[in-house]
């Protein structure tokens, strides 16, 4: 049963990914190379976004899309695959961090990594 | 979608549509926005989905879960939500809200002080409220009413002893400091519902407070902590406070006074009550602390990106509705 069961809920569901989001929100804004991007960004509506991509990236009942990703991305300026890369590196350390066993991160990395294209509008 | 009015409030007209076709609205346009389009101005101030001033009834027809993120689930029940933030994808007919939601009131009093109106409104009918929510008053004017919102200055008793007070910044040519400077005490006005989560969170009388703020945005502060003490909190209170630029620190004399307990640092400058909110936060993370800010938009909102930062939870970080009203357009 529990083998079945996604890694959203098996890492306790949204409660748990509010919390992640805010972890994964933070090292992002951390980092000045992305930190740019969200100046005039609100942040319970960044939180909110985060915690609807951690959903996608978890396997959790997301309706979020590829599409989404897309056309909020689109508009800004020079965003480049490094900057995905962080991203990836962010969500990977931040689920590490919530106790995620190293296969499961590898899972999220790649159902994240399958939205690239959308991120950068290609 | 098209957007019907009914003009609920207007002598013999309550309950018969507005004649016409109703108004269009675009696909993923606000509701406000297309009435403001057709010429019909609601009362608005953050269009942000703070204040509330917008806050119109769907009657029929379903105005999408936007316009009622936030509200109680009981006004959401009858029908009410947010025009500035409702994307309708569905035929609607609205009233404008009126006397149901607003109680009227009058002016008790005015002063004068340093760069703010400080007032006081006595309601029709007492008005609940918890320390450090706001409210959004309403002037009638020509066309439409004048609404601004204001945090509650004073403690639930107080106001219903002597009238609920706010502090109201002074802004050359601003529509609310022109109506003040005229107005004299028995001057008709209402309050809308006091709504806004800056408050006093019981159930944790331990943990630290930390305060902090720029200008009027003192009062409010000031309220929750003497709504903190009146409600038992034994553990630390600090209370920071700073101009949002320099020169303008808004003179202590003229707010109401924080209670003895409570350690207060002044702060010259916007930036340095960034460092120091965050300095303070620093010596009292270890006790989870809950940070309340309130006053300028710009400055709430860097002191609320470094908290965050610096590891405090958003959940954790209580702030007055006018940050948000500076990120709106």
């Amino acid at each position: 049963m529990t083998t079945h069961a996604s890694l959203f809920d098996r890492i306790g569901g949204p409660p748990a990914v509010a919390a992640a989001a805010e972890l994964f929100y933070r090292k992002v804004l951390a980092d000045p190379a992305l930190a740019g991007y969200f100046d005039d960004v609100d942040m319970d509506r960044q939180v909110a976004q985060q915690a609807a991509f951690l959903t996608m990236a978890l396997g959790g009942p997301s309706a979020y899309t590829g599409r989404d990703l897309r056309t909020a991305h689109a508009p800004l300026p020079g965003l480049t695959d490094e900057h995905v890369d962080l991203v990836l590196v962010y969500l990977a350390q931040t689920l590490s961090e919530l106790g995620v066993c190293a296969a499961d991160v590898a899972s999220a990395g790649a159902i994240a990594e399958s939205v690239r294209d959308d991120v950068l509008n290609r | 979608m098209r957007i019907t009015i009914l003009a609920a409030d207007a002598p013999g007209a309550a309950g018969r549509p507005a004649p016409g076709p109703g108004l269009d609205c675009a696909p993923g346009e606000t509701v406000l926005s297309a009435l403001a389009r057709h010429g019909v101005a609601l009362p608005s101030a953050c269009r942000a989905g703070v204040c509330r001033a917008c806050l119109v009834r769907a009657l029929d027809g379903d105005p999408g879960p936007a316009g009622a993120a936030g509200l109680e689930d009981a006004l959401a029940a009858d029908g009410y939500f947010l025009a500035c933030q409702a994307r309708p994808a569905d035929d609607l007919t609205v009233a404008l809200a009126g006397g149901d939601i607003y109680t009227p009131a009058r002016l008790a009093s005015v002063r004068r002080d340093a760069n703010a109106f400080r007032i006081r409104v006595a309601p029709e009918r007492p008005l609940a409220f918890t320390a450090g929510q706001h409210v959004a008053l309403r002037i009638p004017a020509a066309g439409a009413d004048l609404v601004r919102v204001y945090s509650f200055a004073n403690q639930p008793e107080q106001a219903a002893r002597d009238g609920a007070e706010f502090y109201v910044r002074a802004y050359p040519g601003g529509a609310m400091s022109a109506w003040l400077a005229g107005a004299r005490p028995g001057a008709a006005l209402s309050l809308g519902r006091p709504s806004g989560t800056c408050c006093y969170q019981p159930g944790e009388p331990g943990v630290p407070l930390l305060l902090a703020g720029t200008g009027t945005g003192l009062a409010p502060l000031a309220a929750v902590a003497c709504d903190a003490l009146a409600r038992g909190h034994h553990g630390p209170i600090v209370m920071l406070r700073g101009a949002a630029r320099p020169g303008g620190l808004y003179p202590a004399a003229y707010l109401p006074q924080a209670p003895a307990r409570v350690r207060t640092c002044v702060q010259s400058r916007g930036e340095d009550l960034v460092a120091a909110v965050v300095a303070e936060y620093g010596a009292l993370a270890a006790s989870a602390p809950r940070a309340y800010l309130c006053g300028g938009p710009g400055v709430v909102a860097r002191m609320r990106r470094a908290l965050f930062l610096a590891g405090q939870s958003l959940r954790q970080i209580h702030h007055d509705a006018f940050t948000a009203a500076a990120a709106a357009p």
